[in-house]
């Protein structure tokens, strides 16, 4: 009976699919510059706006123990100070635009984004200071020595926060000599000793053209993006490519890390290295962890921890799938008082999902919200600029958007529960808890 | 704004967003067809209606997804509390999820979810609102369960004692642990000596921890009720057909007559106050606010008209982009400090608005050193105004934000709800630009001296403690 219902359910579920992605469907065009960077365009003429990203393999991955630090400075460092112009004389000339120069770093990937009007004066202004910044960088050094001097100031107050001590507490003891494990910001000693020609030197061999993959979407011509791109990436450095990095080794002990410290709350995260971008467990993971605390409210993790006790305020779980194992992590906040009974819960939570896998119930309702929910992942430009450099950065397949409905609609409960049993190792699990119980003011443990 | 959750995909990002406090310049205009004339794009197309019972519907037809962001703001914020029950607007709505006789607890979520919905609530000083979004085409849902907790909410002791559990860890999360929240916190509670803005919209732990089921039920009588709400629908739909969607689900909800709402001026302060707090940090930090008016009902003097565009040009000036003088010249160039920023809202429910000038300084300065840098740069603006330079970038700015606002239909449907909510209609947006534009140096210079003026002026700052790792929290423990 139970099983009828669903299969309905299913076959309406799969016919809706099919009409959204008919109207949803995007067209993106592809191409390759003469200097080697891929392209990645969608021409939407609605608002008079144009966005465009350029993405490069030079996130914190690419730094060193010893220089930890220079990857996120190299990029900071050149919207301050390019082409002979000043950082203030940068700034104004994208405020007198109203054009806004920002981008995004982690672990993988730098990238700087540029959105600016598409009337010809604003759009050609935006788009000199863009490839200058992004060409001709200066590094100079007085500016260096100054966002230094700030730098390590955040990185001295981020070290008295119990949020921050846990995050940088569980990437160190997740990837070990891994550079995952390397604060994105660097660390105070490592940045204080950061000079302009490890700037000059990283940013020669990691922002080159043949590495470059550049995103644009909005009010212009496919010969207009064309021309663009040609422009950014005929100006970067032609260095070759550069190697990848060693792979990510999985914790074979449990790593239990107690940090004391005077809050009121203890800030709690556990997990293990999860999946890759691309990884052909992806999608059964995804829906899985959707069940088990990617949900919102309707996720285990939430009904047991918060909704049942009212332990947490919040509680989530999720997959941060990278270039190698991104971590999947489950992070939670509790008086400390009730700290070991809200990680008891947690952990129990996680094993019964793990030895017990999915209901088909718990399953169709996730498929309905993830696929239900298509439309809403590609309701803005600035949102497809980002899938756009996902996309692009990540190498996955140009009908990635467009079959990802599908490959939701595939997955299976037996596909979760054995993916999740041969992937996620709770009894290898890193924990850490900041500011924790009583059990956790003791010398720390393994 | 307080979120009935947090979704966190990517805990740096999203905790970002959450703790981002200070805009700069007020993002309350829309559209403007006069500076429009040259795009390709039409103007918005905004309806407004309002249903037998006092319910207003805005909607804004916006047909480049098949989407769409629905909205129900209700007139009862942090504004509406009195002292001993802080925090029970916010309380409240959490509760809005804890079920009615046709849907019971947690079945609101999940039918939002089973439609491909995201949804989540947040309550202001001013308003509390709710939102869907979704697939076109579900949006009869979303009014149908917002409908029924309109009228219908059940409000058990059961629920709420694990809830009001919930809400506790929140004020710790977001303020018992958090230095500069814990200096903000003091801050609005020293500004304000009679307006209600001095209350945290979390609530006061002592008052959450006195508080009952009873309190939120009586909140819930009080205030929810069609004639104190407002629905903002925003997305691919038809105005009019969603006009006959509201009247179908809305319109049989009686309206009631809603308490007197008193204006609760803020008297004039007449003298410097200042406060400190202790906590465990590394840096210190400044928090310095002026009394200063918001964008008047019914000017009744030119200055009236204009000073609060004004007051928002002086935020650019001051911290408008990263060359704006406070970045410029005192991160950049003194480099006295590490951060700063100015701020000022010009329009809310209260009518009581504080311009602001924060930072935290550099290693071996003091807040005192950085206090006297931030207020010679407000002395700079009383001698001589802004440049022509400064004028027009701020007005590029504010025109280019109009046109980016429009790939968001949430952060317009926000506009919309905020505007109307707090009592000046969604359609001062559309003179906004004009505002800006006709703002003088001179009018930046009067606005500058007249409030930015000391017995004006209230300072908060942060006493970075040493950690020990031993210690236990401070204050009096918390019975449970």
């Amino acid at each position: 009976m139970r099983m009828k219902k669903n299969m309905k359910h299913v076959a309406i579920l799969l016919i809706s699919f099919f009409s959204l992605s008919a109207n949803a469907a995007l067209k993106i065009q592809q191409w390759q510059t003469a200097a080697g960077s891929e392209v990645y365009f969608v021409e939407n003429h609605d608002l008079p706006i144009i966005d465009i990203s350029a993405n490069f393999a030079a996130g914190s991955a690419r730094d060193t123990l010893e220089k930890s630090g220079v990857a996120g400075i190299t990029k900071y460092m050149m919207t301050l100070g390019a082409a002979g112009m000043s950082d203030e004389v940068i700034s104004n000339k994208l405020a007198d635009i109203g054009a806004i120069l920002g981008g995004d770093f982690d672990a993988d990937r730098a990238s700087f984004k540029l959105r600016t009007l598409s009337s010809s004066a604003e759009q050609t202004q935006a788009l000199n200071v863009f490839n200058d910044v992004l060409q001709k960088p200066d590094f100079v050094n007085a500016v260096l020595v100054r966002e230094k001097a700030r730098i390590i100031s955040g990185l001295q107050e981020s070290a008295t926060q119990p949020e921050s001590i846990s995050n940088k507490a569980f990437m160190k003891a997740l990837y070990g000599n891994h550079p995952y494990a390397l604060d994105e910001r660097g660390e105070p000693a490592t940045v204080a000793t950061i000079n302009r020609e490890d700037l000059q030197a990283f940013y020669n061999t990691h922002y080159t053209s043949r590495g470059a993959v550049i995103a644009l979407i909005g009010d212009m011509t496919v010969a207009q993006a064309h021309e663009i791109s040609d422009r950014i990436s005929n100006g970067l450095p032609h260095t070759p490519i550069m190697d990848k990095l060693h792979e990510v080794s999985l914790p074979i002990v449990p790593v239990t890390k107690n940090i004391a410290h005077p809050a009121s709350q203890s800030h709690i995260l556990l997990g293990y290295p999860g999946i890759k971008r691309g990884d052909p467990d992806l999608f059964p993971l995804y829906v899985g962890n959707y069940i088990l605390g990617g949900g919102g409210f309707v996720s285990r993790l939430t009904e047991e921890v918060r909704e049942k006790r009212g332990l947490v305020y919040s509680v989530y779980s999720y997959f941060m799938p990278m270039s190698d194992l991104g971590p999947f992590q489950i992070g939670l906040q509790t008086k400390r008082e009730q700290s070991d009974e809200a990680l008891k819960l947690v952990r129990e939570t996680l094993n019964q999902f793990i030895a017990g896998g999915v209901t088909e119930k718990e399953l169709l309702a996730a498929k309905q919200n993830i696929i239900g929910g298509f439309p809403m992942r590609i309701d803005s430009n600035s949102k497809i600029l980002d899938y756009l450099s996902v996309i692009g950065f990540y190498k996955l397949p140009l009908n990635y958007l467009d079959t990802y409905n599908a490959q939701i609609e595939k997955v299976t409960t037996a596909q979760i529960k054995e993916a999740f049993a041969r992937r996620i190792k709770p009894e290898n699990f890193v924990t850490v808890v900041v500011a924790g119980g009583e059990s956790a003011e003791k010398p720390a443990s393994k | 704004m307080l979120f009935r959750y947090l979704l966190l995909k990517y805990s740096k990002k999203s905790l970002n967003i959450l703790t981002s406090t200070t805009l700069v310049l007020l993002p309350i205009a829309l559209f403007s067809s006069a500076l429009y004339s040259e795009t390709s794009f039409g103007e918005a197309n905004v309806q407004e209606f309002k249903l037998d019972n006092g319910l207003k519907l805005i909607v804004q037809e916006d047909h480049r997804s098949p989407v769409v962001v629905s909205q129900v703001w209700y007139r009862a914020g942090a504004l509406d509390e009195v002292n001993g029950k802080s925090g029970v607007a916010h309380v409240l709505e959490h509760m809005m999820f804890k079920g009615t006789k046709q849907v019971p607890a947690g079945q609101f979520s999940r039918q939002i979810a089973a439609a491909g919905g995201k949804e989540n609530a947040f309550t202001g000083q001013d308003y509390t609102c709710y939102f869907q979004q979704l697939e076109k085409s579900k949006l009869p849902l979303a009014f149908k369960l917002e409908a029924d907790r309109m009228q219908n909410l059940q409000i058990t002791k059961e629920e709420y004692d694990k809830e009001i559990k919930v809400v506790m860890e929140e004020r710790r999360w977001r303020t018992d642990d958090k230095p500069q929240a814990q200096v903000n916190e003091e801050f609005q509670a020293i500004a304000y000596k009679a307006h209600p803005y001095q209350r945290p919209v979390i609530g006061w732990m002592n008052d959450l921890e006195n508080m009952t089921y009873l309190d939120a039920q009586e909140w819930y009588k009080t205030w929810y009720a069609p004639n104190n709400a407002t629905i903002v629908v925003v997305g691919d739909v038809d105005a009019q057909a969603v006009l006959k969607l509201a009247k179908e689900n809305f319109g049989s909800i009686k309206a009631h007559v809603l308490p007197a709402r008193k204006p609760q001026t803020e008297p004039t302060q007449n003298g410097e106050r200042r406060v400190v707090v202790k906590a465990p940090a590394k840096s210190p930090y400044i928090l310095i606010g002026f009394h200063a008016p918001t964008i008047y009902d019914a000017p009744k003097t030119p200055e009236q008209a204009w000073e609060p565009y004004a007051l928002e040009v002086l935020a650019g000036v001051l911290s408008g982009n990263d060359a704006a003088r406070l970045n410029q010249h005192l991160v950049r160039e003194q480099q006295i400090a590490v951060d700063v920023s100015a701020g000022y809202d010009s329009s809310n429910r209260g009518r009581e608005s504080l311009f602001e000038l924060d930072g935290t300084p550099s290693e071996g300065k003091t807040v005192a050193q950085l206090e006297g840098a931030l207020l010679a740069q407000v002395d700079i603006v009383k001698a001589s105004g802004a440049t022509v330079n400064e004028l027009n970038r701020i007005k590029a700015s504010v025109i280019a934000s109009e046109v980016y606002k429009r790939d968001s239909m949430f952060g317009q449907a926000m506009e919309l709800g905020t505007l109307e909510t707090t009592g000046y209609s969604w359609k001062l947006s559309r003179d906004y630009i004009a505002n800006i534009k006709a703002v003088t140096s001179e009018q930046v210079q009067a606005v500058a001296k007249k409030y930015l003026v000391k017995d004006n002026m209230t300072v908060a700052t942060l006493d970075p403690q040493t950690i020990d790792p031993n210690a236990k929290p401070q204050g009096k423990p918390h019975m449970h």
